[in-house]
C-alpha cells in the first residue's frame, strides 16, 4: 500500500460525475468548421505555415514556433485553410486572437505519419523532438509544453513522476474515462516519459471516487513498477502541489516547480498524447472532452477534434437550449462561464458544463466579511483568505504579498464555504492583477530612468570630451603662440638689452604701488567699526524705531485693558505681547543712547568719559 | 440565449452567516433555561428586551446611515449582540441600564466603526464595560438569589415590574451578591470553610451559577461539533485560568478555588460565545490561543487582585486591543514555505 499524506483544509462539493460516466466515449465527428488557436500552450504563439486556400492533409502542421517557447498546431483532418483571422478563443476574459480556420473536406486523409516500432533506438533527444513536433502540451490545464517539461535542469534529478488522474473537479469525467477506456495508452505513455526521466518511482495518482478507472489502471499497470495510489476524494487533491504533498509529503517550495524537489506531474491525457506520438505517428489533433449539465439531456465525454465549436459539441449532447442558464468551462470550481458557445475545444480544455439556473444559482448578495475564518479551514495552501480579502479590497497589495497572495491557487474553496457569499478568488484575481500591473510599470519606469541617466551620462561625458578638446586645442595653440613668441624675442633680444632696465624699473614700481594699497586696507578695516554706529542716519533710523515701538507697545496696552475690562480669554495672549513690546521700546532707547554717546564722543571726545 | 456570467467557483456551499448567527442563539438556550431555572424570569426579559432594543437600534442607525435595513437586520447579529447582553447582565438590571449598554453595543461599538465586520472591540463587551463602569451600584446589587434558596421567588409580573419601574422599589430580599464578590471580599477576613457557608455557594460549587455555566458549556460545545468555532479561542481562555488558578491561588483560604473560577461568573459564556465573536477575536489558530489565554490571564489577574469580581468584559476589550498585533505575529506557514512571514512587511524578513 502507498503511503499517503493528507493536504490542509480541503472540501467536498457535490461530485456530480455519474452524469457523465454512464456513457462510453463518443466520437464528436468532423464539424463544418475547424477553429485553431495559434496560442493554445504557454510560450510563443505559433506562426501559421499555410496560407489560405491551401489544401491540408490530416496531422499536417500547419502553425508552428520558430523561435522561443511554444509547440505547433496541426491539422485535425483535411480540408481547406479558409482564413487566418481573430475569433474568440477560451479565455476568462473572452478575448479574440488569431486562429486558422479549417473547412474540413470529409475525406479525413491522412498525411505522412511517421510512428516508432522501438523508441529505444531513437534516443532521448529525438524522441523528446518527435514530442514537440506532435504539439504536446500539457492537457492538464495549464498547456506548458512537454518536451521542454521533460527536459528539466540538470541539478534537478526528477526522482518522483507522478501521473495526475486525481481529477478532483465536479463534473469532470474526461480523465476517469481516458483511464477506464484507454489504459494502456496512459501506461505506454508514461513509460515514455519514464523512460526519458529515468525516475526511482512512477505513481498514479487516482481519487478514490473512480473505481473503475483505478480497476482498469491496475490491469495495465501489471508487470510494470508503476504504482497506482488511490488518494482520498477531496478538492483540491489533483491540483499540482496538492498531489505532490499526497504522493510524497513533500512541498513545492514557494515560486519553484516539483522538479525543484525531484518530482514531476504528468497529465493522463498528455501521457495518452505521448504514447500517440512516438508509436502511431499521430499529433496532437484530438482530446476527450466532457459534456455535462443539466441542460444537455445526454451528457458524457466525447473524443473531439481539437478546434470542434463547443456548440457542435452542446448539439451532439442533446442541448435544451430553453433550459440553459450558464456555461462554464472547465469545472464548476475553476472554470470560467463562457459569452458564446462559439469557443473552440482546444488542448488544454477538458469540460463544458451546461448548467440550468437552478444547478448553479447566482450567488446571494456578498454580505460583510465576519471573519469568522471558514475560509483559512479550507484553504489548501494555508493561507489567511480573510486577510488576503481585506488587504485586496483596501489596495494594501504590499501587507497581501506579505500573507503570500500569490501562493493562491484560486482553487476556489474559500469562495464555496464563505458564509457571507463573498467572490473572495476573484478578489485575490484583482490584486495579483494589479500587483503585477505595478511591477510591469516600475519596471518600465526603472528602465525608463536608467535610459534617462544613461543619456545624461553620455551628453556630459561628450560635454567633457567637447572641453577637453578645446583645452587641448587651446593649450596647443598657447604653445605654438609662445614658441612664436620666443623665437620673436630670440631674434630681439640679441641686440637690445637698455629696455630690459625699463621692465624692471618698471617691476619694482608695481611692487610698491601693491604694498601701498595693502597698507591703506588695513587702516580701512581698522577705522570701520567705530566710525560706522556713529553716523547721522543710524540715529535717525533708532529714533523712528524707537517711536514705532513706542507706539505699538501704546496699542498693545490699550488693547489689554479692553481685553480685561471685558474679560477676554486673549489676555494672557496680549499681556505677553505687550511685554515684549515693552522689551522692544527699552531695547530701542538703550541703542538710541549708545548710539548718541557715540555721536557725541565723535564730536566732542571730553564727555565720552 | 443570454448567458449568465460569473466568476469562479460557480458551486458554492456555504453556510449563510445569517444560519451560522441562528445556531449561535440556539446554542445559548441551555444556558437561558438554566439561568431562568434558578434565577429566575430576570434574564428571559433582559434577553427579549435587549434582543428587540437591538434590532430596533440597528434599524434605525442603518437607516441613518442610508443602508438597507432589512437585508443587515435579517444577518441576525444585532440579534446575537442583544442576546449575550441579555444573558450576561444582573437579573435585575433596570431596563434603562441594559437599555444604555444595548445602544452604546449596537450605536456606537458596531455601527460608527462602520458596521458588522468593522467593529474592532466586541459590541456586547463595550456596552457591557460601559454600564459597569457608570453604574457600579446597579450593576453589582441586582444580581438575583438562586431561587431554590428562596421560598417565594419573584413571579414573571414582579420580575417585569421591577425591570422596568421609574425606582426601583425594594428588590433587596431578591439579590444577593454573585458568589465570586461574596467570596472576594469575604475571604479576607475569614477561612474557605467559612466563605462556603453563605448560602450562594450551596452544596455544589455555585449554586445555580454552576448549572448555568454547565449549560452553557453544553451549548459551546454544540458550537465546536458544528463547526461554528473553533476550538483553540475556549480551550486557552479556560486552560489560562486553569493554569493561573493552579500556580497563584492554590490557597482556598486567600484566593478563589479554581472551581469557583471556572464555573461561577460569566466563565463558560465568555469563553464560548463572547471570546469566539469572530470579527473582533484574532485570526490564526496560534492567534486564538495566544488571543484566548491572554483573556484567561487577565480574567484572573482582575478577578484576583483587581477591584472587579468578574472580568469577562474587560478582558476580552484589552485583548481586542491587542488583536491586530497578534495577527501580525501569529501568521500560518503557508505550503511551501519554510516559516511563516510574521511582522508587517518590510520588517523581519518582510
Amino acid at each position: 500500500m502507498t503511503q499517503l499524506w493528507d493536504f490542509a483544509g480541503g472540501v467536498h462539493p457535490a461530485e456530480n460525475k455519474h452524469q457523465s460516466t454512464s456513457r462510453p466515449i463518443r466520437r464528436a465527428g468532423i464539424p463544418e468548421r475547424l477553429i485553431l488557436p495559434l496560442q493554445q500552450h504557454i510560450g510563443t504563439p505559433a506562426e501559421a505555415i499555410v496560407s489560405i486556400g491551401d489544401r491540408v492533409l490530416k496531422g499536417q502542421k500547419i502553425a508552428e514556433v520558430a523561435t522561443g517557447i511554444g509547440v505547433p498546431v496541426h491539422a485535425p483532418t483535411s480540408g481547406t485553410i479558409e482564413a487566418i483571422e481573430q475569433q474568440q478563443v477560451p479565455h476568462p476574459s473572452g478575448m479574440a486572437d488569431w486562429c486558422i480556420i479549417l473547412k474540413p473536406d470529409g475525406e479525413d486523409q491522412w498525411g505522412e505519419r511517421n510512428p516508432a516500432s522501438d523508441y529505444h533506438q531513437l534516443g532521448r533527444d529525438e524522441v523528446l523532438d518527435r514530442i514537440r513536433n506532435a504539439g504536446i502540451s500539457g492537457m492538464g490545464g495549464a498547456g506548458f509544453p512537454t518536451d521542454i517539461k521533460l527536459r528539466p535542469p540538470r541539478d534537478r534529478k526528477v526522482e518522483t513522476l507522478i501521473l495526475n488522474g486525481a481529477e478532483c473537479e465536479p463534473y469532470i469525467t474526461a480523465d476517469d474515462m481516458t483511464m477506464r477506456e484507454l489504459a494502456d495508452e496512459v501506461v505506454a505513455g508514461m513509460k515514455v516519459m519514464a523512460w526519458i526521466l529515468r525516475p526511482s518511482r512512477c505513481v498514479v495518482g487516482i481519487e478514490d471516487n473512480k473505481p473503475e478507472a483505478i480497476e482498469a489502471m491496475r490491469k495495465a499497470v501489471q508487470g510494470t513498477q508503476i504504482e497506482i495510489a488511490v488518494v482520498p476524494t477531496k478538492y483540491p487533491s489533483g491540483g499540482e502541489k496538492q498531489l505532490v504533498q499526497i504522493l510524497t509529503g513533500l512541498e513545492v517550495p514557494s515560486g519553484g516547480i516539483p522538479a525543484d524537489i525531484g518530482v514531476m506531474c504528468q497529465n493522463v491525457g498528455t501521457a495518452v498524447a505521448v504514447s500517440r506520438a512516438i508509436f502511431e505517428g499521430i499529433p496532437l489533433i484530438s482530446r476527450v472532452f466532457t459534456i455535462s449539465g443539466d441542460a444537455v439531456q445526454e451528457p458524457g465525454n466525447f473524443d473531439v477534434l481539437i478546434g470542434t465549436p463547443v456548440s457542435d459539441l452542446l448539439a451532439a449532447a442533446g442541448l435544451q437550449a430553453d433550459k440553459l442558464n450558464r456555461l462554464v468551462l472547465g469545472g464548476p470550481m475553476m472554470g470560467y462561464t463562457l459569452t458564446t458557445d462559439q469557443i473552440p475545444v482546444i488542448k488544454t480544455s477538458n469540460c463544458v458544463i451546461a448548467a440550468t439556473r437552478a444547478e448553479l444559482p447566482a450567488p446571494p448578495p456578498e454580505q460583510p466579511c465576519i471573519r469568522c475564518g471558514e475560509c483559512a479551514e479550507v484553504c489548501p495552501m494555508e493561507l489567511l483568505p480573510q486577510q488576503l480579502f481585506w488587504y485586496s479590497k483596501a489596495t494594501e497589495f504590499e501587507k497581501a504579498e506579505h500573507l503570500n497572495l500569490f501562493d493562491c491557487i484560486e482553487c476556489g474553496a474559500c469562495s464555496y464555504v464563505c458564509p457571507s457569499s463573498i467572490p473572495l478568488v476573484q478578489y485575490y484575481r484583482f490584486a495579483k492583477g494589479e500587483i503585477r500591473t505595478q511591477r510591469a510599470e516600475q519596471l518600465k519606469s526603472d528602465r525608463a530612468r536608467e535610459r534617462f541617466e544613461a543619456r545624461q551620462a553620455r551628453l556630459e561625458r561628450e560635454q567633457q570630451e567637447k572641453e577637453l578638446r578645446r583645452k587641448e586645442r587651446a593649450k596647443a595653440a598657447a604653445e605654438a603662440q609662445a614658441q612664436k613668441q620666443a623665437e620673436a624675442e630670440q631674434t630681439v633680444s640679441q641686440g637690445d638689452a637698455v629696455d630690459n632696465r625699463d621692465a624692471k624699473a618698471a617691476l619694482v614700481q608695481q611692487a610698491l604701488e601693491r604694498k601701498k594699497a595693502k597698507a591703506a586696507q588695513a587702516t580701512e578695516s581698522t577705522q570701520q567699526a567705530p566710525t560706522k554706529p556713529a553716523e547721522k542716519p543710524d540715529i535717525e533710523a533708532l529714533e523712528k524705531q524707537l517711536t514705532q515701538a513706542e507706539a505699538k507697545l501704546n496699542t498693545m496696552q490699550t488693547m489689554l485693558d479692553d481685553a480685561k475690562t471685558q474679560q477676554a480669554d486673549n489676555v494672557d495672549k496680549l499681556e505677553r505681547a505687550v511685554a515684549k513690546n515693552h522689551d522692544r521700546v527699552v531695547r530701542a532707547r538703550e541703542a538710541l543712547a549708545e548710539a548718541h554717546k557715540l555721536a557725541g564722543t565723535e564730536s566732542s571726545p571730553q564727555l565720552s568719559e | 440565449m443570454a448567458l449568465v456570467q460569473q466568476t469562479s467557483p460557480h458551486a458554492r456551499n456555504a453556510r449563510p452567516t445569517s444560519r451560522v448567527m441562528l445556531w449561535v442563539m440556539l446554542a445559548t438556550v441551555p444556558g437561558l433555561i438554566a439561568q431562568t431555572l434558578f434565577f429566575g424570569w430576570g434574564n428571559l426579559i433582559n434577553v427579549v428586551w435587549c434582543v428587540a432594543l437591538a434590532l430596533g437600534s440597528e434599524a434605525v442607525i442603518l437607516k441613518l446611515r442610508d443602508k438597507p435595513i432589512a437585508f443587515f437586520l435579517k444577518d441576525n447579529t444585532a440579534a446575537v449582540t442583544g442576546l449575550l447582553l441579555g444573558l450576561s447582565l444582573p437579573q435585575f438590571a433596570p431596563w434603562w441600564v441594559s437599555g444604555i449598554a444595548v445602544i452604546s453595543a449596537i450605536v456606537v461599538a458596531k455601527q460608527l466603526y462602520g458596521g458588522l465586520g468593522s467593529n474592532p472591540f466586541n459590541p456586547a463587551m463595550v456596552g457591557y464595560a460601559l454600564v459597569l463602569i457608570s453604574f457600579p451600584v446597579a450593576m453589582t446589587t441586582n444580581w438575583a438569589q438562586p431561587a431554590t434558596l428562596w421560598a417565594g421567588a419573584p413571579g414573571f409580573s414582579e420580575t417585569l415590574a421591577t425591570i422596568f419601574s421609574a425606582s426601583q422599589t425594594s428588590i433587596d430580599a431578591w439579590t444577593m451578591a454573585t458568589p465570586l464578590d461574596e467570596y472576594k471580599h469575604k475571604i479576607a477576613t475569614f477561612t474557605a470553610a467559612e466563605v462556603l457557608q453563605h448560602p450562594t455557594f450551596g452544596d455544589l460549587v455555585a449554586r445555580g451559577w454552576e448549572w448555568v455555566n454547565l449549560a452553557f458549556l453544553a451549548g459551546g460545545l454544540v458550537l465546536i461539533w458544528l463547526r461554528i468555532i473553533t476550538w483553540h479561542i475556549p480551550v486557552a481562555f479556560l486552560g489560562a485560568i486553569a493554569v493561573m488558578s493552579l500556580a497563584f491561588g492554590s490557597n482556598a483560604d486567600q484566593y478563589a478555588p479554581l472551581q469557583l473560577h471556572l464555573l461561577a461568573g460569566g466563565t463558560m459564556l465568555g469563553a464560548f460565545f463572547i471570546a469566539t465573536d469572530p470579527v473582533s477575536a484574532a485570526t490564526s489558530h496560534q492567534g486564538k490561543l495566544i488571543y484566548g489565554a491572554g483573556i484567561g490571564v487577565l480574567i484572573y489577574l482582575i478577578r484576583t487582585w483587581g477591584n472587579y469580581p468578574d472580568a469577562v468584559a474587560f478582558s476580552v476589550l484589552l485583548l481586542n486591543f491587542a488583536v491586530p498585533f497578534i495577527d501580525h505575529y501569529t501568521p500560518p506557514r503557508t505550503y511551501g514555505h519554510h516559516k511563516a512571514r510574521r511582522g508587517v512587511p518590510g520588517k523581519n524578513g518582510g
